[in-house]
């Protein structure tokens, strides 16, 4: 295959476009929540552009409502985001020849969808030139970002048109246990997700929050134990 | 409805959305712009695919148990909302039916409760 980057480019945005079905209720809730808890259209709107991930700026939310002070939030919320590095690590055997300001877009644009598109993609496709896999990746960002801001957009404007009595309060952890839910497939996230729980009860009383991220970290070594244990396993039989 | 402590914190909050873009992006630009390919130790990756799996759920059990909203007393239309997301979420390993299941489940209850 000849070097062809507006076709790389064009296949990428018809790979990332099914991902919009799932971006923009996210985006939609995040909007609403985010001003039913007092943000300003303008607040939500620098939330969602400065973070662009979903699951901590619930996270974040979340806490500032309990209380929890800056720096807890920050660390918490920025420990849910930690398998951006993991996504950073993956992606820069194909694009880290890139230029210094083409990785730093890059790096802004690597979400889940971006990142698992790509990722995939560029394994299947030895062949390709770095400029194509750029091409590739803008294609499947290009749908993905502006839908993130308009429906953030949208749920912020459309947020205060909902009847005080609905339980917006809930819609947040019901929002995280549909995300994590279909993950615990592994034993080994099943034994994270049970430590985290059982761990961030046990230290509900610490101040400031702090009994989560106790609770992450020995779930997040609970969960890389359990894997290796099962792979030594495997490796014996 | 909501506490709206925010209001009360301007600077609180913008320290927040700062701070999390920041951090944000440094965990996204960290190989790609500065480690380059040198490669992680093995177990450094193992410990980064958990931390979805490691936060939220502890994030969510107290909010599912002890629910502000109902100033910490357990209320029995959010958690059974709660295991229905779950078990909607394990069966059909989709998050969007399990939000809609959730949400529907939740409506519900609180309807009738």
């Amino acid at each position: 295959m000849s070097a062809d980057p507006s076709a790389a480019y064009r296949r990428g945005f018809l790979a990332s476009l099914p991902f919009i079905a799932m971006i923009a209720p996210f985006g939609l809730l995040f909007g609403v929540v985010a001003t039913g808890q007092g943000l300003s259209m303008f607040e939500t709107m620098a939330f969602t552009v400065m973070v662009i991930a979903g699951a901590a700026q619930f996270v974040a939310l979340q806490l500032m409502q309990e209380g929890a002070p800056v720096l807890v939030t920050i660390l918490t919320a920025a420990a849910v985001n930690l398998r951006m590095a993991m996504y950073s690590v993956s992606i820069t055997p194909y694009l880290g020849a890139a230029s210094l300001w083409q990785r730093m877009a890059i790096a802004y644009c690597l979400v889940d969808q971006s990142y698992v598109v790509g990722v995939a993609e560029f394994a299947r496709q030895p062949g390709w030139t770095l400029r194509e896999r750029i091409a590739f990746y803008w294609g499947v960002v290009s749908p993905i970002v502006p839908v993130w801001y308009a429906s953030t957009w949208g749920g912020a404007a459309f947020g205060k048109a909902i009847p005080k009595d609905v339980p917006l309060d809930f819609i947040v952890p019901i929002t995280f246990l549909a995300m994590i839910a279909p993950l615990l497939l592994t034993r080994a996230q099943i034994a994270a997700a049970a430590v985290s729980v059982l761990v961030a009860l046990v230290l509900w009383w610490m101040p400031y929050s702090t009994g989560l991220l106790v609770a992450g970290i020995a779930a997040m070594l609970t969960g890389a134990l359990v894997e290796m244990w099962e792979e030594r396993r495997h490796a014996a039989n | 409805m909501l506490p709206t402590d925010l209001l009360g914190d301007r600077g609180a909050l913008w320290a927040v959305i700062l701070g999390l873009g920041l951090v944000t992006f440094l965990l996204r630009f960290s190989f790609l712009g500065v480690i380059g390919n040198r490669p992680l130790p093995p177990f450094v990756l193992r410990l980064l695919r958990y931390t979805p799996m490691a936060v939220i759920p502890g994030l969510v059990a107290p909010a599912t148990l002890w629910p502000a909203a109902t100033g910490g007393e357990t209320d029995p239309a959010r958690l059974i909302a709660a295991m229905v997301t779950i078990a909607v979420g394990i069966a059909t390993r989709n998050t969007l039916a399990a939000m809609g299941a959730g949400a529907v489940a939740l409506a519900g209850l609180l309807w009738l409760l």
